[in-house]
């Protein structure tokens, strides 16, 4: 073997496996994957080695690496609170802007925090909390009266400011007083229908670079790797911007939508304006961010079996699993307690293709926008909210019970717009690519440092359905 | 001084949105802050405008004839969202067919509009009102 190769190792510290892709920079090639079992609760470091190891034994020999770098959804991923005013408006704003930036959102919360809001806050114990509230200029008396009650709770989590500028110097002080980590930021939303998350959300990836490795203890890891550089979510939403927009060399693919299936919660990251295609079509609602992350926690595979059958409805889905014997009930609520099962038998499996086709087909009617018919005295108008993805040429799937699907073209299919439901704007005619090797999260993480070949080893390797 | 934010649109399913242009250069003229919501507003996006921006005012464009409709509970609805002695002004065409004004404008202050302008009215006396009414609020 030759010596000289550049070969990049790329991480993802997931909650149940470690996972790692070797690649050929020079080549920009896949030469290695390996996974181990996590072992965030004891040492981080082991279950990264046996994969090193893994690595090793495969290429016959051991090589060091010029990149070595990790992303991370261990130790529960980043979880966060947001705090805004309005729950359509600065709430709103506040949740996508934490969503965006790779984050579990484990409490969303609006107006003035109560005695009882505020203990549910420090059970959550959150590891950021971003606190927004009114425009610039405009109201300051909640987001004052919220960091009053944030300084004087037990938390102890860094807190990113993102509100009412005016306010920002009196909340600083009120925070500080309560020896509470805060950060403060451009406003999430500096005016009425304008939506500025991007400021918030490099903040929010600095702050868990600088604490939130550390506080996890997850920066043992990096005497073996070069750093962690962002949580998993945002490493795949890298990857689809990068994807999306090529770079100043390398063409990319346009608009595009990624399809991310789980265990535990199914992702939809558009990176599209979604403006209305049609004339005369009104837009109402908050602005979309061009680059979007919607997290469906009801919808993962495993853990949250149960609530995808209850979303579609217990009969309809039986009756979608014609010809099946499979107790529905008992099968399900296996399934979320070994989150690790593959299905064994070809009932299991057709009810695995069932739940990912269900989850694909909510979770992407919940992020792709609707049209809503009013009626005024001139006739019918059409008003639209959120984006319009019906011109989206390029869905690419991942995760776990996408790529290991026997059928991921079904899975596929449930993503397309569809006459059912005609009001809900899902792309119309796209092309499918499926990431069979895993790759999503290490083109992300790559592409921090060779964005050109992290691109082209992106389009070589995703596979066209 | 602190300049004063109004929150500015057309009610309802109205697309109207000449008047509501005109408004909105009148007043940013004359040094207002404008929080524009543009048409197709419903009392709810006026007032979480509102609340989000610490509005001093709601000027509250009607043009399709269904003001009467529209407007009902607009002051009931502040007062539930907390905003209660926020600033209310309403104009346009308020009503169909030929109507007494001093009738339509009574209907329109018991729904607990502040000024209730007829249709034609020039942006100029509304813009000098809103400031007058704002400063004796600003005195009491």
């Amino acid at each position: 073997m030759n010596e000289k190769v550049d070969y990049g190792l790329f991480i993802d510290f997931g909650s149940t496996f470690t996972k790692l892709v070797v690649l050929d920079l020079d080549g920009e090639r896949v030469v290695g994957r390996a996974q181990s079992p996590s072992t965030v609760d004891t040492d981080i470091t082991l279950g990264l080695r046996a994969a090193f190891e893994q690595v090793d034994a495969a290429q016959g020999t051991a090589r060091s690496y010029p990149y070595k770098l990790a992303c991370s959804s261990a130790a529960g991923g980043l979880r966060m609170v947001t705090i805004g005013l309005v729950p359509e408006l600065t709430a709103e704003a506040a949740k996508r802007a934490a969503l965006g930036a790779g984050a579990k959102v484990v409490g969303v919360y609006s107006y003035k925090l109560t005695k009882g809001e505020l203990g549910e806050l420090e059970s959550l114990g959150p590891d950021i909390i971003l606190l927004a509230g009114g425009t610039d200029g405009g109201d300051k008396e909640t987001i004052v009266h919220n960091a009053t009650g944030l300084s004087r709770s037990s938390l102890h989590a860094p807190i990113v400011v993102a509100g009412n500028k005016v306010a920002s110097d009196e909340i600083r002080a009120i925070l500080e007083s309560g020896h509470k980590e805060c950060i403060i930021t451009d406003n999430v939303m500096p005016e009425m229908g304008v939506l500025q998350v991007d400021k918030a959300r490099s903040v929010i990836r600095e702050v868990f670079i600088r604490r939130i490795i550390e506080a996890k203890g997850l920066n043992k890891a990096e005497e073996w790797i070069y750093g962690i550089l962002m949580p998993t979510p945002t490493a795949v939403l890298t990857a689809a911007r990068l994807l999306a927009e090529g770079t100043d060399t390398e063409e990319g693919l346009g608009e595009l939508v990624v399809v991310d299936i789980g265990g535990a919660t199914t992702d939809i990251h558009s990176i599209a304006r979604g403006e209305a295609t049609e004339p005369g079509m009104v837009q109402k609602g908050l602005p979309e961010p061009f680059v979007k992350r919607t997290v469906e926690g009801d919808l993962g595979l495993r853990y949250n079996a149960s609530s995808i059958v209850d979303a579609v409805g217990k009969e309809k889905f039986q009756a979608r699993l014609a010809g099946s014997n499979l107790n529905l009930d008992e099968a399900v609520s296996g399934l979320s307690q070994a989150p690790e099962y593959l299905p064994g038998s070809e009932q299991e499996s057709a009810l695995d293709t069932q739940l990912a086709r269900s989850a694909a087909r909510l979770a992407m009617e919940r992020h792709a926008g609707t049209i809503q018919t009013v009626y005024g005295p001139e006739g019918p108008i059409s008003v639209q909210y959120g984006k319009d993805l019906r011109g989206i040429k390029t869905v690419i799937g991942t995760g776990g019970p996408l790529i290991f699907n026997p059928s991921p073209a079904m899975v596929f299919g449930e993503t397309v717009y569809s006459t059912d439901n005609p009001f809900s704007l899902k792309p119309k005619a796209p092309d499918f690519f499926l990431d069979d090797h895993y790759l999503l999260y290490a083109i992300g993480l790559m592409s921090e440092v060779e964005p050109n070949k992290a691109l082209r080893i992106a389009k070589k390797y995703l596979r066209r359905l | 001084m602190e300049k004063n934010t109004v929150v500015l649109g057309v009610l309802g399913v109205d697309a109207h949105v000449v008047g509501n242009k005109i408004m909105e250069y009148a007043l940013r003229k004359e040094g207002f802050k404008v929080v524009n919501l543009g048409t197709f507003v419903t009392q709810e996006d006026f007032i979480k405008a509102a609340i989000e921006t610490n509005a001093d005012a709601v000027l509250v464009g009607s043009l399709c004839g269904h003001g009467e409709l529209d407007c009902r509970g607009f002051r009931d609805n502040c007062i539930e969202a907390g905003k209660g002695d926020i600033h209310l002004v309403v104009g346009g065409n308020l009503v169909v067919g030929k109507q007494d004004w001093e009738d339509v404008k009574k209907r329109f202050e018991g729904m607990g509009f502040n000024r209730v302008y007829p249709p034609g009215v020039s942006p100029k006396v509304v813009v000098e009102d809103l400031r007058e009414d704002l400063q004796r609020k600003g005195h009491e």
